[in-house]
């Protein structure tokens, strides 16, 4: 047993001291020393927690080195799993509460913006900073043409892409020579712009009063009245008809990421994300395949934007703040670049974790911001890698032996 | 003409402040390309450790007699306590994930944003903490433009630093040990140089800067807030991609300009759009330029 841990364990205690202290001990010309005492206790405790796992539980192994897959026993079949998943994302709405069906639908629409995302990041390897700028638009859109023009949701909702695009290629056009973090400072500048835009342009914006007064999606549908065939509206205020309508364009944005995965289009992409010279050199047209990336990325975040703004019914810049970007860059990296099934895992985890945290409060936002860097540390691939991506690892990792 | 010489005076301080802090930004980017999202939360925890330690000094009526020991004082300490932090989070947040990809580098980085600067509300409260202001106020008059004397200390201090600085990396065999490992961190490994070590002492190097504009950015404003880091971050983080990131004069000039062109954008044209006129000329710049104006060709290294 060395006492290198228990070295360890006093210098961090002693720098979470240094730390801590002037933060939390001097309160004008007073030493306060109990709210230190608190959190150096809470320290302490987690340190002879890790401690103890060191020093007697790191011998045992509690679960078998290697993981044979053929040794568990009974698994059932593929179609049963896939069946019950289904079964259960449509009967949701009905079995959760509203405060359920909420958080249900912020997943979902966090799930759009995530394979959005994706396509740019995880896809074509272009770092963006400032993709909620690209929800804004959506969001904005819908709300100034319904409340404006009284547009129909389902009009507004191809106008909102079309303009969404249009940004996005308008973003993407001078960042197209940039490479790497240039990239990313830049996108990061548009969308703040937009943000301040947003904010500034009382007009027609109403700055950070936000729009009030948007209208629900709209449906008609045929009702027998007097013989006759009459056409009758109704408003999708209901929690549970925006959760079928988010979970539709849900599905849409993946089916359409599924196939653009392996498709020519996709292919081009991460040839450009692995080897912007040599793509080019093999033919594919990298300043436009990077300019379709942005504007697709930009499509789907104008879906889910049209959406937002038709769920809360209302929209002000203060929703589509840069932390907002970073948490959209989160479930990316979180759930492992590139694959679908990670994007899902990783959009329920980034707003599911903060509500399960609600207890903590105010602690709320620190413990979330914690438990970002612990997931990253810990699992620096994403919990989900995509499969390509994971043999590239494993190749990698093959090659690095050789010297 | 007072005005616009009144802008340029105005623009300086301002700029020396962004310069500082991207200096930070551009040494870290520098050596282990690593966008640290961080350092205004450090530049955060300057500007609050000079506020406790200067209000603690006044509480105890030492300040009024010994006002030049306290700003010191504050100085200091403020550098001492922001080193520790950079140590404790390139240990914690970066060393571990040295191999991995740079997104999760990156998200690292932004999660322990997120933690500090909600740390530092949870501690200090959600108000802005007002500075002492014991010589913030005075000030002279050069033919109609008014220079306070903050002003004055905040560029001469910008300044010293700075060619501390530069005397720290060209002269020393510390500042030579991290210009060849920004170079090539295997080949620098290789011939002998620590390479966690190096890196360490850019974090400390670039904190230590950072705690300086902190202090500086509560005196010349007479407050701090726990979230009056992320946009000066963002513009420091600017001002170093527009100078060319890696590079120290760059930062130093990027700053001068973002500041330049913020303090002019909010008197001549519109105050409350100050912040997209910085955006505008960075995004500008970098078209024409996209290695920054005093950057070199960057390799392919992509997310």
């Amino acid at each position: 047993m060395s006492s290198r841990p228990l070295l360890k364990f006093a210098i961090v205690l002693i720098w979470a001291f240094i730390l801590l202290f002037p933060m939390l001990g001097i309160e004008e010309d007073r030493f306060v020393w109990d709210r230190v005492l608190k959190v150096m206790a809470v320290i302490t405790a987690a340190g002879m927690l890790v401690l103890v796992y060191h020093y007697f539980l790191k011998g045992l192994s509690l679960r078998p080195k290697v993981f044979d897959e053929a040794s568990t026993k009974f698994r059932p079949p593929r179609r049963l799993l896939i069946g019950l998943g289904v079964a259960g994302v449509l009967a949701l709405p009905w079995i959760a509460d509203n405060y359920g069906r909420d958080i249900a639908i912020n997943v979902l629409i966090y799930i759009a913006l995530g394979l959005g995302l994706n396509i740019v990041v995880g896809l074509a390897g272009l770092l963006d900073l400032g993709y909620i700028a690209f929800y804004a638009v959506g969001a904005y859109t819908y709300a100034l043409l319904n409340t404006n023009f009284g547009v129909p949701f389902w009009l507004a909702l191809p106008v909102g892409c079309v303009i969404s695009a249009g940004v996005g290629a308008f973003i993407g056009y001078p960042t197209l020579k940039m490479r790497g973090d240039y990239l990313a400072i830049v996108t990061l500048g548009f969308g703040e712009i937009i943000r301040i835009v947003l904010n500034n342009w009382d007009k027609v914006t109403k700055g950070p009063n936000g729009i009030l007064g948007i209208k629900a999606p709209g449906l008609f549908y045929p009702v027998v009245e007097n013989g006759s065939i009459e056409f009758a509206h109704l408003y999708l205020k209901n929690l549970i008809w925006m959760y079928y309508l988010i979970l539709a364009i849900a599905v849409l944005i993946m089916l359409a990421v599924y196939r653009l995965n392996t498709s020519r289009i996709g292919r081009a992409w991460m040839a450009v994300r692995e080897d912007e010279t040599a793509a080019e050199l093999t033919g594919i047209h990298t300043t436009r395949m990077k300019l379709y990336a942005y504007m697709l990325g930009a499509i789907f975040a104008g879906f889910a934007g049209a959406f937002f703004a038709a769920k809360v019914r209302y929209v002000n810049p203060s929703s589509f703040i840069f932390l907002e970007s970073a948490l959209v860059l989160c479930i990316v990296v979180l759930g492992g670049m590139g694959s679908i099934p990670g994007i899902i895992i990783g959009a329920a985890a980034i707003i599911v974790l903060p509500e399960m945290f609600r207890g903590l409060a105010l602690y709320r936002m620190a413990a979330f911001g914690g438990a970002m860097t612990a997931m990253m540390v810990f699992r620096p691939e994403g919990l989900l890698p995509a499969k390509r991506k994971a043999q590239e690892v494993e190749m990698e990792r093959e090659t690095a032996t050789i010297p | 003409m007072e005005v616009f010489f009144q802008q340029i005076i105005n623009g300086l301080t301002l700029g020396s402040i962004y310069a500082l802090i991207a200096l930070g930004y551009t040494m870290v980017y520098g050596i282990i390309q690593l966008i640290n999202f961080a350092h205004g939360e450090i530049f955060t925890a300057g500007g609050y450790i000079g506020v406790i330690v200067l209000s603690f000094m006044q509480a105890r009526g030492v300040l009024d007699t010994h006002p030049f020991l306290g700003l010191f004082l504050a100085f200091v300490l403020a550098m001492i306590y922001c080193a520790f932090l950079a140590v404790a989070l390139e240990t914690v947040a970066y060393r571990p994930l040295r191999r991995a990809s740079r997104l999760s580098l990156l998200l690292s980085a932004l999660g322990m944003s997120i933690f500090l600067s909600n740390g530092m509300m949870l501690s200090q409260g959600v108000y802005d903490k007002a500075y002492p202001h014991f010589f913030t106020s005075g000030g002279f008059k050069v033919g109609g433009v008014i220079v306070t004397n903050m002003q004055v200390f905040i560029i001469i201090g910008s300044v010293l630093l700075m060619v501390g600085l530069n005397l720290f990396v060209n002269r020393t065999r510390l500042g030579k040990a991290m210009r060849s490992t920004a170079q090539d961190r295997v080949m620098s490994a290789i011939l002998g140089i620590n390479a966690n070590k190096t890196i360490v002492t850019t974090f400390v190097i670039g904190a230590v800067l950072a705690a300086a504009a902190g202090v500086m950015v509560g005196l010349y404003y007479g407050s701090v807030r726990f979230d009056m880091g992320f946009i000066p971050g963002i513009k420091a983080f600017s001002a170093a991609v527009l100078g060319g990131i890696g590079n120290l004069t760059g930062a130093m000039l990027g700053g001068m300009i973002i500041g330049m062109v913020e303090i002019f954008a909010a008197g001549y044209l519109a105050s409350e759009y100050k912040d997209v006129f910085a955006f505008i000329i960075l995004i500008l710049v970098l078209y024409f330029r996209p290695t920054g104006i005093m950057g070199e060709q960057v390799d392919d290294t992509r997310v």
